[in-house]
């Protein structure tokens, strides 16, 4: 049993997911209770499996037994785990979230949920290249059908242009995957860093080509600088748990470029070591100027959020390109509060646009709320937190990541980072004032939000405070991940038994 | 062989290029059908082209290489059911928008 964990993350949102097909309409409670429940179960396997991986073994789960490089691997190692576990939490806070009334105003909105959560999953797990694009087509279809979810023309508008750059970016994934095939004769990732490693001169050129085009294809998922323009509009009409969901799906376009350029452009790989960085570097640089720029012209607090996410990717993206394991380590202890932190954010949102009744999200003055308070305690805590002042985690990660920079990496990473942060606090003090204190015109009105929403909401942003009371453990696990990133030969060593010899 | 190969890939590509970058819905629908076309063909001569080979392994040296097969047949099966899921987008941005502009623009001066 315990050796077959591994692969639940996959199959159980799968069985889930069928089960929730069964209706197209109708029985409420049955879906709800069934997508909860699955979804609650896949915390529990997260956090067995963490800690499973958190000793440091690599395991792997070979499909019908066929052995890598020939059969299709499930790999689990400290990286993978830590995105389960993140995942499966946004993933219960969401869920619930939308049990208040969200999943309702379409058809299949937890089917879709679960079918999101396996391709992330295995997105996450994955150790072949070309499995990597079939999870990804998985998860982009179900974000498709959960960003229409509830229609309206924004949706459909913001939709358009997201399905055709994905479908765009596909191709150029399967031309990527079909380069790297033909100048290296496997799909296996630890197979291919082999092959890389003792790669005839002549082609070179070709696995350049094709590295950098999978750079392309991660960067538009990651939504790095001239590939985010998508973003901002597809998120801030997303609805709620779907926006919240989708928190985590930049994230994959990360954890797929630490992933293949530690594992395949490490050390070994000679004259083709760390070609993404200079492009990752400067390319996350420039983002993290686009966005504070654009967190400070939001006029729809959904939009500011949306912009917010884009300061994590370029932050995190930063930490990539810097390519230490003491900046890979602040990333991902980054990645977790900012992925909780934004996705709890979309929730408030949300519940703050439902309390002003006509004024929505909007930055204007607007009806007093009746939760007012609640919700202002709330966005007080997430904005802080988002804006890295402390005592929240922001700050924590904040500070490692600028603690990772080196040298002249400093120079322009610290002003940067710093002047965004700057952008983001102004922007959200704007934001609040607006919102909680210059609306006490008009009449008290509105319902108080279902106890659910509250539930989604503080699970979510209570990852802040957590996250600093346990900065200790987690940033020792966040180093430990880094430092098994940085070795990617144990893992080729346990993919692959028999060609250890070969690796150098 | 491989020239002309090649030169079909290249111009289904360039076509599906330039039909995806316009600004109605229709050609970009057309547009990424033909890039996913141009994909699948690059997919399969990716193992390399050889003729009069057996389709699976047999007991001559030469036999093609049954991965890219499958490969293709999985990016066909894949690339269906997105243009599928893209043409009924488009069709529903064409009656909520009102027009079938890629921006939902009213009037257009192309």
């Amino acid at each position: 049993m315990m050796q077959h964990l591994v692969v639940f993350p996959v199959v159980l949102p799968l069985v889930a997911g069928i089960l929730l097909l069964y209706q197209r309409q109708g029985l409420v409670r049955y879906k709800r209770v069934v997508s909860v429940v699955a979804t609650v179960l896949l915390l529990l396997v997260a956090i067995g499996l963490l800690r499973q991986a958190a000793s440091g073994e690599i395991t792997y789960y070979a499909l019908g037994d066929w052995q890598a490089p020939f059969g299709i691997v499930l790999v689990l190692d400290r990286l993978s785990a830590l995105m389960l576990l993140v995942t499966a939490v946004l993933a219960v806070g969401a869920v619930v979230f939308a049990c208040a009334g969200d999943d309702e105003k379409g058809s299949n909105f937890h089917g879709l949920f679960q079918w999101q959560l396996l391709g992330i999953n295995g997105a996450f797990l994955t150790g072949d290249l070309f499995n990597l694009f079939v999870f990804f087509e998985v998860l982009l279809l179900a974000s498709y059908a959960l960003l229409l979810h509830g229609g309206g023309k924004a949706r459909i508008q913001a939709s358009v242009h997201y399905v055709v750059l994905n479908l765009a970016g596909s191709s150029l994934f399967l031309i990527a995957v079909g380069i790297l095939y033909g100048a290296t004769g496997t799909l296996n990732m630890a197979d291919m860093a082999i092959r890389v490693a003792d790669l005839p001169s002549e082609r070179e050129g070709l696995v350049t080509a094709g590295a950098l085009m999978l750079l392309v294809v991660f960067g538009l998922k990651a939504a790095i600088l001239p590939l985010y323009f998508w973003l901002p509009k597809a998120y801030a009409s997303a609805p709620a748990p779907v926006a919240a969901l989708f928190a985590i799906m930049t994230k994959v376009g990360i954890y797929a470029i630490l992933r293949v350029y530690s594992l395949l452009f490490g050390d070994t790989a000679g004259g083709l070591e760390a070609l993404e960085q200079p492009w990752v570097w400067w390319l996350s640089l420039a983002t993290l100027a686009a966005a504070g720029i654009g967190v400070m012209a939001a006029r729809d607090l959904r939009l500011l959020v949306a912009y917010l996410v884009l300061v994590s990717v370029g932050t995190l993206l930063a930490g990539i390109g810097m390519r230490s394991p003491q900046a890979v380590s602040a990333l991902l202890y980054y990645l977790i509060h900012t992925t909780l932190v934004t996705g709890g954010l979309f929730l408030l949102a949300e519940m703050i646009g439902l309390q002003r009744g006509k004024a929505g999200t909007r930055l204007v003055k607007g009806r007093p709320m009746v939760q007012g308070a609640g919700l202002a305690m709330l966005f007080f805590v997430g904005a802080i937190a988002v804006a890295g002042v402390p005592p929240f985690s922001g700050a924590i990660g904040k500070a490692l990541m600028l603690n990772a920079a080196e040298g002249t990496q400093r120079l322009w990473l610290w002003p940067l980072l710093l002047l965004t942060s700057l952008a983001s606090l102004i922007a959200l003090s704007r934001a609040g004032s607006t919102l909680f204190w210059r609306s006490h015109r008009g009449n008290i009105s509105g319902t108080p939000l279902p106890r659910r929403q509250w539930f989604g909401v503080i699970w979510l942003l209570s990852a802040a405070p957590l996250l600093v009371a346990l900065a200790g453990p987690v940033s020792s696990y966040t180093q430990a991940t880094a430092e098994q990133l940085a070795n990617p030969q144990v893992l080729i060593r346990t993919l692959l038994p028999n060609d250890a010899g070969d690796a150098p | 062989m491989e020239l002309l190969y090649a030169m079909t890939t290249g111009v289904l590509t360039a076509c599906g290029l330039y039909l995806t970058l316009r600004g109605r819905t229709f050609p970009v629908v057309v547009g990424l059908t033909l890039l996913s076309y141009a994909v699948n063909l690059f997919l399969f001569s990716m193992g390399g082209l050889t003729t009069d080979g057996p389709a699976i392994v047999s007991e001559g040296t030469g036999y093609a290489d049954p991965l890219p097969q499958a490969l293709v047949l999985t990016a066909i099966v894949i690339g269906f059911a997105m243009t599928a899921f893209v043409v009924i987008l488009a069709m529903r941005a064409r009656s909520e928008v009102g027009n079938d502009h890629v921006d939902g623009k009213k009037e257009d001066r192309e």
